[in-house]
């Protein structure tokens, strides 16, 4: 059995390494790329003309080729990391900007008006009742964010060496070993469901003042399950 | 006081939403802004604590412009209650109302019990404290929104069309429910509706305004019914206005008869004595004083009445407590043309005839009339 999670010497890292690399390289850009999308998502908020400008940004960037991507970044950030994560953050952007907008947009107007009324400012209006009311809609963005970027770091194998599990991939190509290969398309299944129903944890803790019987109704609904996505990125 | 001077709005559309409107809103007391959508009222309403700036003229709290203080200080001195309650959904019901005074910098548990103490005071169950707004009714909910406008204890009181969403049974209970409320904590409410019957049932002082923000005419809702200044604010005002008006009357001039009354178990005698010329029926009560119907004295059988055997007393009137718009509707319910009058208990204390409440009504519209004149 052991020998199933055996992993060639030239990767030099164990299997449960490979697993901590991989969500590290995975979940940083999604974390930084969440916290560069709040500020703009609440400027779109604010100025209605910007925001699909801005939609229309993120979806070209999502469009460039990570392999484009790691093209012009080589030559400043080298074969590391952080070529890796840089373009997985862009991409984020495409989920969280219109999650967090919609998220925000969907406090009923009395609410606000109510908030306004009672003298918060919009610094106050918007940390204590547009953002908290806004979760459920970011931890969806989130959720689909994460999970596709766990399938999407494999493709740092291009670069030498910087996919995580996806180096196994690469190794078993090389190597003539279909079991490399099973071992990290699941591994990489695996990872990304258990992230995804952490993350299902996560909302239904901070939010108790759900209707219990809504709690999916947000507008993730007619997205496709974020663990289906990772399944068909694996498939490719 | 507040007082608003010459006051409007104008968007740059070029619509005017209030115009050249000047109120002087009266303390510790209940005004009401009525009139139909499109008049402006929200907008007024608005303008007071600065959710709205208005393109000319000025308003003033107490004698100080509103605008010489930092909005949010403003704001946080009136409470405002808006349709649906507009609660903030990821709160509990107890720090939903506590947002004020936690902003205030007040102590998280000072807050709470203060929180807890107006729960109590607008009739909701501490029970509800730790739930959130969905699992609350309309009605609750709506009870949570004025709590949570009180909870700095502001002077000023800010509703808008607050009540306007629960359903008819509710709404009359939370409008009594602010009655009994504003008996005791004298605020200054400023209160918009479209519902003219609310602007009469809450209103110390009602201001009607038409389509295009100009005031009709500001006056005491008794005064609004028995002189409407023109023909749209009685148009507005809709039909059965002398009927509505009764409610501002007493019926503690109405004469009120004994001599009818007999109780279930009366002797032959008892009502041969109580049947008299002047009034052609008889009404019975229990043992205990309350009526049970009216009947024909020949009809009635010596120690054992047949109840069933009865004609109906329509609706009693609390005498001395209720309007003559009340005694008025007993008489008109009854098929006898004899309303009944009832104490605190529900027990009889008379029976007045509709021509008496007729005449009493002549002479409360005579008296009402000259009262007016010497007012005017």
């Amino acid at each position: 059995m052991n020998d199933w999670f055996r992993i060639p010497s030239d990767l030099q890292n164990s299997y449960l390494g490979l697993i901590g690399l991989h969500l590290r390289e995975a979940v940083i850009p999604v974390l930084v790329g969440l916290v560069v999308a709040l500020p703009i998502a609440q400027l779109c908020v604010r100025l209605r003309w910007l925001y699909p400008p801005v939609l229309w940004v993120t979806t070209v960037l999502y469009a460039i080729p990570s392999l484009a991507f790691f093209v012009v970044l080589i030559d400043y950030t080298g074969q590391t990391e952080t070529t890796v994560m840089i373009p997985l953050g862009v991409y984020s952007l495409v989920v969280f900007v219109p999650a967090i907008v919609d998220g925000v947009r969907s406090v009923p107007q009395e609410t606000l008006d109510a908030a306004t009324a009672m003298g918060l400012g919009p610094v106050r209006r918007y940390l204590q009742v547009q953002l908290p009311i806004a979760v459920p809609a970011i931890i969806a963005g989130l959720r689909v964010a994460t999970v596709s970027s766990i399938s999407l770091v494999s493709v740092g194998m291009l670069i030498g060496n910087q996919g995580a599990l996806g180096n196994l991939l690469n190794d078993g190509q090389i190597y003539h070993q279909p079991r490399l290969i099973w071992l990290s398309v699941i591994t990489t299944a695996v990872l990304a469901i258990v992230v995804d129903a952490v993350l299902v944890g996560v909302r239904l803790l901070l939010t108790p003042w759900m209707p219990r019987g809504t709690r999916k109704a947000r507008p993730a609904e007619d997205r496709p399950e974020p663990a289906e996505l990772v399944l068909e990125d694996a498939a490719r | 006081m507040i007082r608003i001077d010459s006051v409007t709005k104008r968007y740059p559309d070029g619509t005017v939403a209030v115009d050249q409107l000047s109120l002087d809103i009266p303390d510790r007391s209940i005004t009401v802004l009525v009139g139909p959508s499109g008049c402006g009222k929200t907008t007024t309403l608005r303008m007071i604590n600065r959710m709205i700036d208005p393109s000319e003229g000025a308003i003033s709290l107490d004698g100080a412009d509103i605008t010489k203080q930092p909005v949010n200080t403003l704001r946080r001195s009136m409470g405002y209650v808006i349709q649906n309650a507009g609660l903030f959904q990821h709160r509990t019901i107890v720090d939903n109302i506590a947002t004020v005074p936690r902003m205030l910098g007040w102590g998280k548990e000072k807050a709470r019990a203060r929180a807890t103490e107006l729960m109590a005071r607008v009739g909701l169950d501490a029970a509800l404290a730790k739930r959130y707004p969905y699992q609350l009714s309309g009605g609750q909910q709506q009870r949570v929104g004025v709590a949570r406008a009180l909870a700095a204890d502001p002077p000023v009181l800010l509703m808008d069309e607050p009540f306007s969403a629960v359903d008819p049974v509710v709404r009359k209970g939370l409008q009594d429910e602010l009655l009994r409320l504003q008996e005791e904590l004298g605020k200054t409410i400023v209160f918009v509706t479209h519902d003219i019957d609310e602007a009469i049932k809450l209103g110390t002082m009602v201001a009607v305004l038409r389509t295009g923000g100009k005031l009709a005419q500001f006056a005491p809702p008794a005064e609004l019914l028995s002189d409407p200044a023109d023909a749209f604010v009685e148009d507005f005002l809709g039909a059965d206005r002398g009927i509505r008006r009764l409610s501002f009357f007493s019926s503690a001039g109405l004469d009120l008869k004994t001599s009818p009354i007999i109780a279930v178990d009366s002797t032959a005698e008892q009502i041969a004595e109580r049947t008299t010329a002047d009034v052609p029926y008889l009404l019975v009560t229990d043992l205990d004083g309350k009526p049970l119907g009216w009947s024909e004295p020949g009809a009635l059988t010596a120690g054992a009445v047949d109840t069933a055997q009865l004609l109906a007393y329509g609706r009693p009137f609390e005498a001395g407590k209720d309007s003559l718009r009340a005694a008025l509707d007993g008489a008109v319910l009854s098929p006898t043309g004899w309303a009944v009058g009832v104490d605190g208990t529900g027990r009889v204390v008379g029976v007045v005839s509709q021509g008496a409440v007729g005449e009493a009504i002549r002479s409360a519209h005579a008296a009402g009339r000259s009262g007016a004149k010497v007012a005017g």
